[in-house]
């Protein structure tokens, strides 16, 4: 047990590392979900074969499969030099992104017509529409999914303790090897894992009792 | 000078035909109801004079604009039409007076003051001044649907059209609704109402127009059509409703 209190500060630093790579990564995923979502809602077909084409790769194919892919496949190839957080955080971002996706196109499509054809009767243009009428409605209703697909992406970034990000998990390895008090030292990374993921549910609850659609 | 003009309107959904040849005028401030039983194609017709539904043939000219030009600018022509649903379609994410005002100041450009104040007006017109800062799950159907007519009123339209707006409200709101219609006919507005109140229909309206079958069976002074219906067809749809 004292072997895990003693690393308690090199174990909070690969915390830091974890939660930087989390945010900036679900920042971006979100945006690409977004944008994806989108572009399956268009009536533009080769804009919606992207975004389909995009989910399917994502979805079919493993998560640690993509960040080898995408560390070492692409910076095999000569033009490319992507250094292993870059690459990272490029990963769980189009990993997130993908899924995120889907969540929030069935958001919006969750949304009752009727509010649609009130908005257009109104004069507003179908891009206004989507702005002022549907996308609010629409993300506060998907919440949920949408702190658990954070939950999910967040846990995942524990894979990149494989192409040596110094994460809470790497480094948990680290000090399990050191110390050989794999035991301890594993259940302190598992409780810090799990502290941080229910102050996230907390705070999403909180969130979610704020924003609530009346 | 007529504001709705209507020749040869058709529609179909795939092989149904839905309205076949509708051709009608509507005078500026007349008040016209369209009854008929349901299937009849009513509310598709109303849902066409905005272009809520696309037609397949003919030419409807509303205000002078060509609401089936495809390089126009629709959203404009639809600035001057205000809507009114059945199922009253406030934003439930924004509170009354939030409802009425945010067309106002996206679309024309008012200020916030300029737009509440404006708003509030309205709000008082309908008699929900007081639920200005409720949210629309706050209200009752005949509260929300009174919101509804605030909001389409709040973009200054020239015709108005109420797609059924009283049948999905318990019988004991329908009154209140009605009333600000009947306001709301008297100050001069054109209206396009599709409403199975015939009571309404023969009190306020102007004209009736009654549809079957996806065209227009008889049209004329409620007066006449209801006490002295020219059509069988008519003839047994008003003695079922009337007679209820």
């Amino acid at each position: 047990m004292e072997a895990a209190i003693n690393a308690l500060p090199y174990l909070m630093q690969g915390l830091v590392t974890t939660l930087y790579i989390f945010g900036v990564a679900i920042i971006i995923g979100f945006i690409i979900g977004l944008v994806v979502a989108l572009m399956r809602l268009t009536h533009i077909k080769p804009l919606q074969w992207i975004a389909k084409i995009y989910v399917n790769i994502i979805r079919g194919t493993p998560l640690l499969v993509q960040i080898f892919f995408i560390y070492f496949g692409l910076n095999s190839l000569s033009f490319m030099s992507l250094d292993r957080e870059v690459a990272g955080i490029i990963t769980i971002a189009l990993n997130a992104g993908a899924y995120l996706s889907e969540n929030i196109r069935a958001g919006i499509q969750s949304i009752d017509k009727g509010q649609t054809e009130a908005s257009r009767s109104l004069g507003f243009s179908g891009v206004q529409t989507m702005r002022f009428i549907i996308l609010p409605q629409a993300l506060r209703r998907m919440l949920p999914t949408f702190t658990n697909q954070a939950i999910i992406t967040l846990k995942d970034t524990s894979l990149l303790s494989v192409i040596g990000i110094a994460d809470l998990t790497q480094r948990g390895e680290v000090q399990a090897s050191a110390t050989f008090e794999s035991f301890a030292m594993w259940t302190t990374v598992g409780i810090i894992y799990f502290i941080v993921i229910y102050i996230l549910t907390l705070l999403s609850n909180f969130i979610e009792r704020r924003f609530k659609l009346r | 000078m007529s504001i709705v003009q209507v020749k040869n309107l058709k529609k179909h959904y795939g092989q149904m035909e839905v309205l076949k040849d509708i051709s009608v005028e509507i005078a500026e401030k007349e008040v016209v109801c369209v009854i008929g039983p349901s299937g009849s194609g009513k509310s598709t017709f109303l849902r066409c004079l905005n272009r809520l539904e696309e037609i397949t043939s003919g030419t409807i000219l509303v205000n002078g604009h060509e609401m089936t030009d495809n390089n126009s600018d629709i959203n404009k022509f639809r600035q001057e039409v205000g809507m009114v649903f059945q199922q009253f379609n406030l934003f439930p994410h924004k509170t009354v007076l939030q409802n009425v005002i945010l067309a106002p100041i996206k679309l024309k450009g008012k200020s916030k003051s300029e737009a509440e104040t404006l708003g509030m007006t309205l709000l008082e017109k309908v008699g929900l001044k007081e639920k200005a800062n409720s949210y629309p799950s706050e209200l009752s159907g005949g509260q929300q649907q009174r919101v509804a007519i605030a909001r389409a009123l709040a973009m200054e339209p020239k015709i108005m059209l109420f797609d059924e707006p009283t049948s999905a409200l318990d019988p004991e709101m329908v009154g209140d609704v009605l009333n600000v219609m009947k306001e709301l006919a008297n100050e001069g507005m054109t209206m396009v109402i599709v409403t199975h109140e015939m009571g309404f229909a023969r009190d306020v309206c102007d004209r009736v127009i009654f549809m079957d079958g996806g065209y227009i069976v008889e049209e004329g002074d409620p007066k006449d059509v209801f006490t002295n219906p020219k059509h069988e067809r008519t003839r047994s749809f008003l003695s079922k409703v009337l007679s209820s």
